[in-house]
């Protein structure tokens, strides 16, 4: 067993940050990019433009935005069904992703994967995958692929909590810590699997605690802070890099909407209170916060930067409404290749 | 012309595509150090290494899930299973993974694995070690499915699966490894979606598939001792399936047993019956027969099992039936 997983419980480990400010204004516009575009996602939603499933990840932009700015352009990302932030971050246009999400010719799916299944390959985004879990294994076979070649890109897999229940996880971890495959297993852990409290269906609390059984290198960190995030995926990254060894993370967040655009906010499972509770925290006005006191950013640049994406994002929802539909024959293509 | 059994010209194959293509490599539970579970991939870990031949722990979902990746990453997995019956446990990542992974990325990830093992029944092992899947996997748009039946077919299936940029299921046999027949030497490929006349005749075609190609084969020895010219028509793919031979032969004959290892209900010969009633309604002079395993759990016993299989008396039967023999 690694001293890091020995001490996987240990709490986030103080660095000074590594990130430049100019990092951090990139995160910034990131997270702020992320954050427009779901709410443009949830209005055209309402408006019956996006049909289906559409999860929106509002509240959980800085686990994306931090972990993406700790990775290189080759390096690969395989995300669950929650991914349009992470693939506008790694480099999905705002048009490309809005489209599919509109089902049209021009989506980065061709409008054939939709909300869920994001994908660009050239890119090193390797999609987004609709069964809880199943991509946990995809993301250890990529990293093996690269270390079958020779290549150092690592592979980082972003999944839910409600994910570690299910046996993919498990077997995948086993195997990707005895063949030491450089991959990063990121758990967004945002306290609910749908509406079911994590606590209420997980023995085990602290998804840290996993990696000692699989004698895995851990870290616990605060999702709420994009900075804390980049650090601790950059050790990860390093590790996997370097050493060709496999991470997990467990990475602390909350979600403000509900599951899917057809669950409710709060409710049943969880109280108005708590929600209000946690956008306290918000990782967007923190970090902005934090850059006005440093004297980084002021109020007009934010607002102008703000506007510049509010801008961006709505150009997306025109370009998508105006994209065609896919053409009838391609219903057909895609199946197999000759 | 080499005569090999079943098991070696697998291993063949095998060999030959990962000295051809250093992006292929085999994957699964004791392929390395204990040379296979049914000796498919003897002295392989010798000639390729640990890193081409990989020996996993005993978690189908898993490592399926791992090829997968490995695959989206531009390499040629070949993953074993034990058997077939132990594959249900990675259906996921084949029927959601490996299946889909093109279609719903627009046509941007392919997907060239192969995922090979025993399938269907040996001998009493019983309802949970006794399963034919190809019905399963036939159902699955973006797969494709072969299930040869004799040593140079599985040579030639294999190879074309391997190089094949989609994903491949390939159904063995436990009963086949033994099995001996003639491979061509060299440069042995037999294309996916091709049936193959195993015995021409002319009053009735038998349609099989592996393992119950020997079924028919023997079947028609019984009939031409009948004098009844059976036509045994081996499907060796399965989808894509080979609707043009199974059309013509049926043409000639006019009559068709289907004759399959899997349970009747949505089997296999469900598909072909329907082919043949709607492309060769006109040709037929009678309704097609099935032959199947009995629509139970496989038994145990001995004489419970061999009652429970399709065999050359069944298919007799049935042949007798579609030519009015026995009115």
């Amino acid at each position: 067993m690694t001293a890091t997983a020995r001490s996987a419980k240990a709490t986030v480990p103080s660095s000074v940050s590594q990130a430049s400010p100019a990092l951090h204004l990139k995160m910034l516009r990131q997270m702020l990019l992320i954050r427009r575009f779901e709410e443009k996602a949830a209005e055209a939603y309402a408006l019956g433009k996006i049909g289906g499933f559409c999860h929106l990840y509002i509240g959980q932009e800085a686990v994306g935005v931090g972990a993406l700015a700790a990775l290189r352009d080759d390096d690969y990302v395989i995300c669950s069904y929650r991914e349009h932030g992470q693939a506008l971050i790694k480099g999905i246009t705002s048009n490309a992703v809005m489209a599919e999400l509109f089902g049209k010719a021009t989506g980065c799916s061709k409008g054939k994967g939709g909300s869920m299944h994001l994908f660009d390959a050239k890119r090193g985004f390797m999609g987004g995958h609709g069964i809880v879990g199943g991509h946990i294994p995809l993301a250890a076979g990529l990293a093996f692929s690269s270390k079958y070649k020779g290549s150092d890109q690592v592979c980082v897999c972003f999944f839910g909590e409600a994910a570690v229940n299910i046996g993919a996880f498990h077997e995948t971890l086993n195997m990707a810590s005895v063949w030491k495959l450089p991959v990063i297993f990121l758990c967004e852990n945002n306290r609910y699997g749908m509406g079911t409290a994590f606590e209420r269906v997980a023995a085990v609390t602290d998804i840290v605690e996993h990696a000692c059984s699989y004698d895995m290198a851990a870290e616990l960190v605060d999702g709420m802070n994009v900075l804390t995030v980049y650090e601790a995926t950059r050790r990860a990254v390093e590790r996997a890099r370097k050493q060709s060894h496999p991470t997990l993370l467990e990475v602390r967040t909350y979600r403000y909407m509900g599951h899917s655009m057809s669950d409710p906010l709060h409710g049943v499972y969880r109280t108005k209170d708590e929600v209000e509770e946690q956008k306290a925290r918000d990782p967007i006005t923190h970090l902005a916060g934090r850059l006005k006191e440093d004297g980084a950013i002021d109020q007009a640049a934010l607002d102008a930067l703000d506007a510049e994406i509010q801008a961006e994002v709505e150009a997306a929802v025109k370009y998508a409404d105006e994209s065609p539909d896919p053409d009838p024959a391609e219903l057909f293509t895609d199946v197999l290749v000759d | 012309m080499a005569t090999l059994t079943y098991r070696d010209a697998l291993n063949q194959a095998l060999r030959e595509e990962m000295q051809r293509d250093p992006n292929v490599f085999l994957m699964g539970e004791e392929v390395g150090v204990y040379q296979g579970a049914y000796k498919v991939s003897r002295g392989l870990l010798e000639e390729f290494g640990p890193k081409r031949v990989v020996d996993t722990p005993i978690a189908e979902l898993g490592f399926a899930g791992i090829g997968v990746g490995a695959a989206m990453g531009g390499l040629r997995p070949v993953i074993e299973f034990m058997t077939w019956n132990f594959a249900v446990l990675a259906l996921d990542q084949i029927v959601n993974s490996a299946a889909k992974m093109l279609y719903m990325s627009g046509g941007q990830i392919n997907m060239p694995i192969v995922f090979r093992g025993p399938n269907g029944a040996a001998l009493q092992l019983s309802s949970q070690h006794s399963q034919a899947w190809e019905s399963w996997l036939a159902h699955i748009p973006g797969l494709k499915v072969v299930a040869p039946a004799t040593p140079a077919d599985a040579k030639g299936l294999l190879k074309s699966a391997i190089r094949d940029n989609n994903p491949v299921i390939v159904l063995e046999g436990e009963m086949l490894y033994n099995l001996k027949g003639d491979v061509p030497d060299g440069e042995h490929i037999v294309p996916i979606g091709r049936a193959d006349i195993k015995r021409p005749g002319t009053d009735v075609t038998l349609v099989c598939h592996s393992k119950t190609l020997a079924v028919a084969q023997k079947a028609a020895d019984q009939l031409a001792e009948q004098n009844v010219s059976a036509e045994v028509l081996d499907l060796r793919s399965i989808r894509p399936l080979d609707e043009a031979a199974i059309l013509e032969s049926v043409r000639k004959t006019n009559r068709a047993v289907v004759v399959e290892e899997g349970w009747p209900h949505a089997g296999i010969g469900a598909q072909i019956v329907d082919l043949i009633q709607r492309d060769a309604f006109d040709d037929l002079d009678a309704p097609v027969q099935r032959v199947t395993q009995a629509d139970v759990p496989m038994p145990y016993n001995k004489l419970l099992e061999r009652s429970a299989k399709a065999s050359p008396e069944k298919v007799v039967a049935a042949a007798r039936k579609v030519l009015y023999l026995d009115a």
